[in-house]
């Protein structure tokens, strides 16, 4: 038996009395764009605060290629790998996008203090340069080098979010959110990228609430209601599972 | 003014400048060049956005050290003055691992609560830290001759040429470190702790890195200090000294590397040289009702406000609006 590329095993995370998550069981395959969607408070943003590191899980694993990265620092799980955006437009306002995407190529291009200060990092700092000017390129964004971050436009700065967590060159990287704000032309223009992102190699997990994207993005969809895996399969059977329908419009079981 | 000539232009008039200045003058010319030192160290610690309140104390560390490293092993001045730096590296590393469970306001507290608990046991142990007296006769720098110059270090002339070179050569440090990816890495956990970490960035590492680096040249400035003036006790790095080291970085502003040296000399010019000037015409006149001296920390009181009212971004950005026409027609030029 092949060791899952990544996989989530009785993830459970309680705050106090609440159990937000509750023993969440999936699996991602390598090179795929993997949705996990599910009503407002289903514990989405949870789940992908356990795997990024952001959270230590109260019970339970994640594991990459077989490897336990569940309770590791964010920075930990980054370095192996695994990299997420966040919600809304978190970036580094004021400083540039130039200097936003540089912060991204950190872990290829670690910074050494005294190579700095002699002068011996000139080849790394082209590097890392290069990498950045990639990765904004691919996000439309190398025109607005200069520009500071925080006056960018909505789109822009969700697309920079990505540009950042992109010139990490992740195997994995997880998407919260990237759609909110975006227009539908913007959207479709992202999801583009990601499709080829996807045939790069890279594995996208992505939360959403945008369904006309999920739906038209994701190969495999796992979908989660009340902190538990509700079902999972591909977009044509998510569409038309009837708990998935009842989950989101209120079925006629909970109306009774 | 052409661009290659600022610099030259610049150490000419700072190695002219003791020549035009009256001994007292001379003095405090000597601090000033300790104090930018101590307050350029403090920036590096602002950039990843914690500010501490230890940092004064910090310096009377390297002071100490340094003093004791010179008084006690008989290790020659200038090398015991590197030690003194080490050591307080060292005891920031140290101080580190509670300190950075902190962020912000916490910090803030926590690392005044530390500096008065190293202050406190300088107080209370006659031996070695000379209790509340503290240390006296410190080793002074050792003279030479240089030819053209002979440096007798109880002149403060000699002395201000001797804190000018090493502090030149810190700043400079200070400066690559800032414009070097360690230095965009600084701001990252400044303005994004979470998406740094993200990336891939050891938080508290960089945290602790910032902390040690701005203690070790605080420690330096210490050492320069403790040496110049021969005499240092606990009184020397209370807080008050930390809220003129506060007061210098709100005033010039802490966006850019000059901001908080400007306003340190601003504001030293201001209370050492204009207030006793106002004093000597006051004299003699009607106006000598008001007694300047005493005014003194009432009117940095109020400059402080003034500042945080009228220039809430420092004396920077006063400097930046006149530089902005030039780097404006500049980045047309670069564009072009």
């Amino acid at each position: 038996m092949t060791v899952p590329f990544l996989e989530a095993e009785g993830l459970t995370m309680r705050f106090g009395g609440l159990t937000a998550v509750d023993a969440l069981s999936f699996r991602v395959e390598h090179g795929v764009i993997h949705g996990l969607i599910g009503p407002n408070g289903a514990g989405k943003t949870t789940t992908f605060n356990m795997i990024s590191g952001f959270y230590r899980p109260t019970a339970g694993q994640v594991r990459l290629r077989g490897e336990v990265i569940s309770g590791l620092h964010m920075y930990e799980v980054a370095r192996r790998g695994v990299v997420r955006t966040f919600q809304h437009s978190t970036l580094f306002a004021e400083l540039t996008v130039m200097q936003n995407a540089l912060v991204g190529t950190h872990m290829s291009f670690r910074p050494n203090i005294f190579a700095a200060l002699t002068g011996w990092d000139q080849e790394d700092r082209r590097g890392a340069k290069a990498r950045a000017k990639e990765a904004l390129d691919f996000f439309g964004l190398l025109h607005l080098a200069g520009t500071r971050a925080g006056d960018l436009p909505h789109g822009h700065q969700r697309a920079l979010g990505m540009a950042v967590a992109m010139a990490a060159r992740p195997d994995v990287v997880l998407l919260d959110e990237p759609f909110t704000g975006m227009n539908p032309e913007e959207t479709n223009r992202m999801m583009a990228l990601m499709f080829k992102l996807r045939d790069s190699g890279i594995t996208i997990l992505i939360v959403e609430h945008d369904m006309h994207a999920i739906m038209g993005l994701c190969d495999r969809i796992t979908v989660m209601n009340f902190g538990r895996l509700l079902t999972e399969g591909t977009p044509q059977q998510i569409r038309s599972h009837p708990d998935v329908i009842a989950a989101y419009l209120g079925g006629a079981r909970h109306v009774a | 003014m052409p661009r290659w000539l600022v610099w030259p232009g610049l150490a000419a008039a700072l190695l002219l400048l003791p020549h035009g200045l009256s001994f007292s003058q001379q003095e405090i010319l000597v601090f000033l060049t300790i104090n930018v030192l101590l307050v350029a160290s403090y920036r590096l610690l602002t950039l990843t956005g914690e500010w501490s309140l230890g940092h004064v104390v910090i310096m009377g560390v390297g002071a100490y050290s340094s003093a004791l490293h010179s008084k006690l092993f008989g290790i020659p001045v200038p090398l015991s003055m590197l030690l003194g730096a080490g050591t307080a590296a060292l005891i920031a590393m140290g101080l580190s691992f509670p300190l950075f469970r902190m962020k912000g306001f916490y910090f803030l507290i926590g690392s005044f609560a530390a500096g008065e608990v190293i202050r406190l046991l300088w107080k209370r142990f006659r031996d070695p830290f000379g209790g509340p007296k503290g240390l006296k006769g410190i080793e002074p720098m050792p003279n030479f001759d240089l030819g053209i110059w002979r440096f007798d270090f109880f002149e403060p002339v000699s002395y201000y040429y001797f804190a000018l070179v090493v502090v030149g050569i810190c700043l400079w440090i200070l400066w690559r470190i800032e414009r070097s990816p360690v230095g965009l890495t600084f701001h990252a956990v400044h303005w994004q702790d979470k998406l740094a970490e993200a990336s891939g960035v050891n938080v508290r590492a960089y945290r602790t890195l910032a902390f040690v680096i701005a203690s070790g040249f605080a420690g330096l400035a210490g050492a320069l200090l403790a040496h110049y003036i021969g005499t240092i006790n606990p009184q020397s790095f209370d807080v008050e000294q930390m809220v003129f080291v506060l007061t210098w970085a709100i005033v010039g502003g802490t966006a850019t590397f000059y901001g908080p040296i400007l306003g340190c000399i601003v504001l030293t010019v201001l209370n050492d040289i204009v207030l006793r000037a106002l004093n000597e015409i006051a004299r003699g006149t009607w106006l000598a009702v008001v007694d300047f001296d005493q005014a003194r920390p009432l009117i940095y009181g109020l400059l402080l406000i003034c500042s945080v009212l009228f220039l809430p971004k420092g004396l920077e950005s006063v400097v930046q609006r006149l530089l902005a026409r030039r780097t404006a027609s500049v980045r047309a030029e670069e564009a072009a």
